[in-house]
Formats: C-alpha cells, sequence, structure tokens
C-alpha cells in the first residue's frame, strides 16, 4: 500500500487541531496518534466534536490551526480526493452512494483510481480485468454478490451500509475512517456488522465513531474520548474504563444508560 | 448462479444483441434515403443526422454528468462557423483539404472553445453551472453580432461545398452525397459516444452525477472529470456544427443563439436523457417539428411547449423511458391486456387534441388571417372563427374528450399497476429458484 514514509512509524497523527465555525470553535486543540494496524474508536457526547474531526482528517474541512498527518507528511489544506490517493478512504454517517449505479458499479467508481486509470477514455471497463477480479472480491466480502446488479438505491438499510463500507475499503486505502458504521441497525445486524468490519480491515488502521458500546469496546484496541472538541482520554478500553475524568464527562452516564436500557427489557 | 458472476463482463466475444442493435441503425441510415428519396425527405434526413449528432454530445453533459447547458449552441455554432470559413478557403483554393474532413475543422474547433470556455464554466456543478453555460452563450452572441467581418453580421457566411478536387466522382453537390457523408459521421460519432460511456471517464462521470462528493473521496477530482466530459462533448458538438454548414452552405448567428441551446435542451429532454438512446429520438424529433410541424401549423411553438410541459409532468425519462417501460412490460408477457387501455388512452387523447387544436387554430387565424375573413379550414371542416356554434362545438368535443381521457387513465393506472405487481411477483419467484 501507501507504506510508511521517512519518519512515518504513525499512520495518523493529529498536533493541536483546532477548527472554528464562526466564532464557535469546535475543535479546540486536539492531539491524537495513531500507530499502522491500531483500532481507534472515537467515543463522545454529541456535539463533542466527533464527525468535524473525520471531516477534518479526510480533507471535507480544511483546519483553522494545527497539523494533521498522514503516514508522517502533512495533509491538511489538501483535497479529499489528494488524502484519497495518500491511502485514506472513509464512509459516512448517513449512506453516501451513487445511487442510479448498481452495487457493481459502485464499487468499480471505488476501485478505479488506485489501480491508475484515472481519467482514461480509452479503455473499455469491461476489458479491465484486475478492477473486475477486485469488484469481484469486494462484493464477497461485504456479501453482496448476489445484489451485484441492483440499483443502490433500491437496496435495504443494511445492505446500503454495507456497500458504504464497501466503497470505503474498495480502494484499497491503509488507513480507513468509519463514521458511525453500525448506525441504525437492529442489534443482531449490529453484531454481524461488526464481523464484517473486522474482516474486510484486517491489516489496516481503523479509525471509528461509534456510539454503540458494545461495538466500541469488541472492536477498539484504544479508545479515544472526545469532550467539548478536546481528547480527554486515549488508551485502551480497560484504562479508559477505568479513567474518573472519562467516567465522569462522559462514560458513566452512557454506561448507566445502557445499563438501565438493557434491565428494562 | 453459474452465469452471474461473470454477467457485468458487457463485451462478450460475440455479442448478437449488440451487433443487431448497431447493425440495424447502420441500416436504418442507409436505407432510410432509399424510401423517401423526395428533395425534403433528404434535407430532413441529413438534418436529423446532424440533430442526433447535437442532442447525443448535449446528453453527455445533461444525463450522464447531470450538468445543464443552457448554452451548448455555442460550440455547435462557433464550428459551424470556423467549418464554412474552411470551406471557404477551400475553395478559393488556399487550402488543400478534402471537404468531407470540414466537419472535423468544426470539430476541432467546437473543442478548443469547450477547452477555453469550459475551464470556466465547470468549475461549478448544478445550478451555477446552468447560470454560467447561459452568461457564456449571451457572450458568445453578443460577440456574434460585434464582428460582422466573421459573424457576416445579417446575412451571414454563405459557402459553396463543391470545392476542392472531388474524390472517385463524390463532389458532395447532390444531396444525397451530402447526406451518405452525415450519415457516416453519425453512425462513427454515435458508435464512438457510446464507448465513452463504457469507459472509467464515462462511468466516473455518472459517479459525478449521482453524488459529486462521494467521488472526491474516492481519489476523482470532480471538477476535473466535468471539464473532461465538457471538452467531448465540445467536439462533437463542433462535428455536428460543421456538419450543418456543409448542410445548408450558409451560416448565420442565430446558430449561436440561445434558442438553438433550448432547443438543443427541449429535444434531448423530449427523446429522454436517462438511456443512451434517447437523444437519437430526440434529434430526429427536433427536425420533425421545425420543419414538419411548422408546416402545418401556425401555432407549432404551442404545441410543442405542451408536449414538453407533459412530459416533464408525467414522463420526466422521456420517450425512450417510455418505450423502455414498456419493453419490460413486453418481456414479462405483461403487455398484451394494456394494449385495450393503449388504443383507448389514443382515442380519448386524440378526441382531446381535436377540440383543443380547433379552438387554438381559431385563436390564431383571428390574430394573423383576418385579411381572409372568418373561415377556415379546419380537418376537412369548416369553421367560423367568430361564430359561437364553431366555438361550442370544439368546447364541447374537448371537454367530452377531456372527461373520456380522464376515465381511460383511471382505468389504465389501475391495469399498469396490476402488470407491475405481477412483475415484482415473478421477479421474486425467479430470485428464489436461483
Amino acid at each position: 500500500m501507501t507504506g510508511q514514509a521517512a519518519n512515518g512509524s504513525l499512520a495518523v497523527e493529529l498536533r493541536d487541531v483546532r477548527k472554528s465555525f464562526g466564532k464557535t470553535e469546535i475543535i479546540r486543540g486536539a492531539n491524537l496518534i495513531v500507530a499502522p494496524g491500531e483500532r481507534v474508536a472515537i467515543i463522545g457526547p454529541n456535539g463533542a466534536g466527533k464527525s468535524t474531526l473525520f471531516n477534518l482528517i479526510s480533507g471535507r474541512f480544511g483546519a483553522t490551526s494545527g497539523d494533521i498527518l498522514l503516514h508522517g507528511q502533512k495533509i491538511d489544506g489538501l483535497a479529499p480526493y489528494e488524502i484519497n490517493r495518500r491511502g485514506l478512504a472513509r464512509s459516512f454517517q448517513v449512506s453516501n452512494l451513487f445511487v442510479r449505479l448498481s452495487v457493481a458499479e459502485n464499487i468499480r467508481c471505488a476501485v478505479l483510481w488506485s489501480l491508475g486509470y484515472k481519467y482514461s477514455f480509452w479503455k473499455f471497463l469491461a476489458d479491465l480485468r484486475d478492477v473486475n477480479d477486485r469488484v469481484d472480491e469486494v462484493l464477497d466480502m461485504i456479501k453482496l454478490h448476489k445484489r451485484r446488479d441492483v440499483l443502490a438505491m433500491n437496496l435495504t438499510y443494511a445492505e446500503q451500509r454495507a456497500l458504504e463500507i464497501g466503497i470505503t475499503i474498495a480502494g484499497g486505502a491503509s488507513v480507513i475512517l468509519l463514521d458511525e458504521p453500525t448506525a441504525g441497525m437492529s442489534k443482531s445486524e449490529t453484531a454481524r456488522f461488526v464481523n464484517l468490519i473486522r474482516e474486510v480491515t484486517v491489516g489496516k488502521t481503523l479509525l471509528t465513531v461509534e456510539h454503540d458500546m458494545g461495538v466500541v469496546f469488541g472492536l477498539a484496541d484504544k479508545i479515544a474520548v472526545l469532550v467539548y472538541g478536546e481528547v480527554i482520554a486515549f488508551d485502551t478500553p480497560d484504562q479508559v474504563r477505568a479513567n474518573p475524568r472519562v467516567q465522569e464527562a462522559y462514560l458513566g452516564s452512557v454506561l448507566a444508560d445502557q445499563q438501565a436500557a438493557a434491565a428494562g427489557h | 448462479m453459474a452465469t452471474t458472476s461473470r454477467s457485468y463482463y458487457e463485451f462478450k466475444p460475440y455479442n448478437v444483441g449488440r451487433w443487431v442493435v448497431w447493425g440495424g441503425y447502420a441500416l436504418v441510415m442507409i436505407v432510410a434515403p432509399l424510401l423517401w428519396s423526395s428533395s425534403l425527405s433528404l434535407t430532413m434526413l441529413s438534418q436529423m443526422g446532424i440533430a442526433v449528432i447535437a442532442c447525443l454530445a448535449f446528453n453527455m453533459l445533461l444525463g450522464q454528468g447531470g450538468m445543464l447547458s443552457f448554452g451548448h449552441a455555442v460550440y455547435s455554432g462557433l464550428g459551424s462557423f470556423f467549418a464554412i470559413h474552411t470551406l471557404n478557403l477551400v475553395s478559393a483554393g488556399k487550402l488543400a483539404l478534402p471537404v468531407s474532413l470540414v466537419p472535423l475543422v468544426g470539430g476541432l474547433f467546437g473543442m478548443l472553445f469547450a477547452v477555453i470556455l469550459g475551464w470556466v464554466t465547470t468549475k461549478k456543478a448544478g445550478t451555477p453551472f446552468a447560470m454560467i453555460t447561459l452568461g457564456v452563450g449571451e457572450l458568445v452572441w453578443a460577440m456574434s453580432l460585434m464582428f460582422p467581418g466573421f459573424f457576416g453580421g445579417e446575412g451571414g457566411i454563405s459557402g459553396n461545398r463543391v470545392a476542392g478536387e472531388p474524390f472517385l466522382g463524390i463532389t458532395f453537390g447532390p444531396q444525397i452525397q451530402l447526406y451518405y457523408l452525415i450519415a457516416a459521421y453519425t453512425f462513427v460519432c454515435t458508435a464512438l459516444m457510446f464507448a465513452f460511456t463504457r469507459t472509467p471517464l464515462g462511468r466516473m462521470l455518472n459517479a459525478v452525477r449521482d453524488n459529486p462528493e462521494r467521488v472526491e473521496f474516492v481519489g476523482y477530482n470532480t471538477q476535473y472529470v466535468r471539464y473532461v466530459a465538457f471538452i467531448a462533448s465540445g467536439l462533437f458538438m463542433g462535428i455536428s456544427g460543421g456538419l450543418a454548414a456543409l448542410n445548408f452552405e450558409i451560416v448565420t448567428a442565430e446558430v449561436v443563439n440561445a434558442l438553438r441551446s433550448g432547443a438543443f435542451l427541449l429535444f434531448t429532454f423530449l427523446g429522454g436523457a436517462v438511456f443512451f438512446f434517447g437523444p437519437i429520438i430526440g434529434g430526429v424529433l427536433m427536425v420533425v417539428a421545425l420543419v414538419l410541424l411548422s408546416e402545418l401549423t401556425q401555432a407549432w411553438q404551442l404545441w410543442l411547449g405542451l408536449v414538453f410541459t407533459f412530459m416533464v409532468m408525467y414522463a420526466p425519462g422521456g420517450i425512450s423511458s417510455l418505450i423502455m417501460m414498456n419493453l419490460r412490460v413486453a418481456s414479462f408477457g405483461k403487455l398484451r391486456p394494456l394494449i385495450g387501455s393503449y388504443l383507448a388512452l389514443a382515442g380519448t387523447a386524440f378526441t382531446v387534441l381535436v377540440g383543443a387544436g380547433a379552438m387554438i387554430e381559431m385563436v390564431y387565424h383571428l390574430q394573423l388571417n383576418q385579411a381572409l375573413g372568418p373561415q377556415m379550414k379546419y380537418m376537412g371542416a369548416t369553421l367560423n372563427a367568430k361564430g359561437l356554434d364553431s366555438w361550442f362545438g370544439a368546447a364541447f368535443v374537448l371537454v367530452v374528450g377531456i372527461a373520456m381521457f380522464e376515465l381511460t387513465r383511471r382505468q389504465f393506472v389501475r391495469d399498469w399497476g396490476t402488470a407491475q405487481e405481477e412483475i415484482e411477483k415473478e421477479i421474486k419467484k425467479r430470485e428464489a429458484l436461483q
């Protein structure tokens, strides 16, 4: 893949990143260090800036100040497509598909650049064996092989979420950002989906925003807790769970809620 | 299941269906002038080829890229002007270029202007894109009035397509010779534009249409995708313009104006922007409407407006989508029960048309042909445009027609719904069998 650059022993690094919308500062000096192959879950209360952080890393918005590094190279200020070409791909909280194209074409669109076809209009898609093999491979991974010719807009919700992940991983990016991949899914679907995510991100660096604590503790090597635009804790799940600041700021109430909900059933 | 795993490699070694379709397309173009050989039909057929190329090129943006251009006549029009000037250079013996290649000069300049102007327009998408194309269109139109040396002012620039050395006795003097040149260009351009839809860039253009934001996150610069598509479209628009220059042997400034741009939009839409072949229908309709309909009635633009409005409201996919919907029904063997409904719909729609037509024609007659008196001929009957009985009669036919149409329409909607439900069931059954 994109490989480790000169001082790129880190996959992603944020140094004192700040972002303001007008006078409101949403991200207030976030710091984060993610090693290659690590799975990091970002948690925090609503409005803490989790999605904004993803938008900054993936280039959707520019940071107001601070540095964002991918494999040791600065990427802040680059356009999303430039960041993607350097090996970072992201999914969206609300499925963001090519709705009038079939499932297979959705994946194909996500594969083309990474295999070097760029803006080619002198080759036929049907002849691109490497692209089509990769499409088959991804369709197998996300288990949508049987639905390959269905238009994306006609898929069920869970299928759309799977396709969302498929588009994200298809280009072979080494760093994957998943924004609430299991949002809106039932418990059994979520469990299956966590397995799917684990399978398709083997050997990759994974950052995910997630509300479901079951998913977080099941998936993550490390957890970053984001509260009011700052990373207040960044550690292994056990350590984070035990951290009194986290308990106070966020986790205590969430766990209490989830336990109460579980007890209620 | 064995076949489905490879089913999307569209280019099978011997794809019979594809050969039949393209062979049929070529055959129609070869045979058409033998069936309709009058000079009017030859001119019309030639214009159809030209319009088909233009509408297909326009649809590269509209249907495939989601770009609504209000000023695309700029590229065909400038192509026309450069082609006619080139032709005049050939006539004057200053340039040794076969006349058959003059349309390519038009294409080259269409492309060149798309490179320059498209760089500005494709910086934006959506409504801003449409606005900028409108602005650029007005700009070029204004320029055409400012430089009479190049654009020929009111009279335009004329030329003579019998120029240079004839090749194998072909001078392009007779219309039939030019027709076959246009047909050859039309076939090749159609094939090239179809091929474009099957390439990586063509597919990414669809992706940009559907979801430009996501395209940025799979490595593509959306603006660049739009730009390249715009240039390709400009090339084919220019070729179409070059062929028009040869066909009419005169080019006036109106070829770059907003009316022409609007015609491309209107007929591409009528033909249908969703399917590749829609604009082919659109191009043919364009000539039929502009040449035949305008002969038939003075109110042709009003009729065209009505058809366009109904199409946008009830069949936004255009004629091609109506065809494809019915083919789908037919492929499941459900079309036969609908035929009765279709005949009833056609009959009642015709009644509405007769009634509305009589009233529209009477209004036009009163406005435009006052000198001829109130009597007028309409579909074999004599109407008195100032007589109450004529108006009452027309209104009666119209109202009865509308009422009957509405009744048959409701029945049709039910039948259509039933057919669709049965098809859905059939599909489910087939999926279960796999």
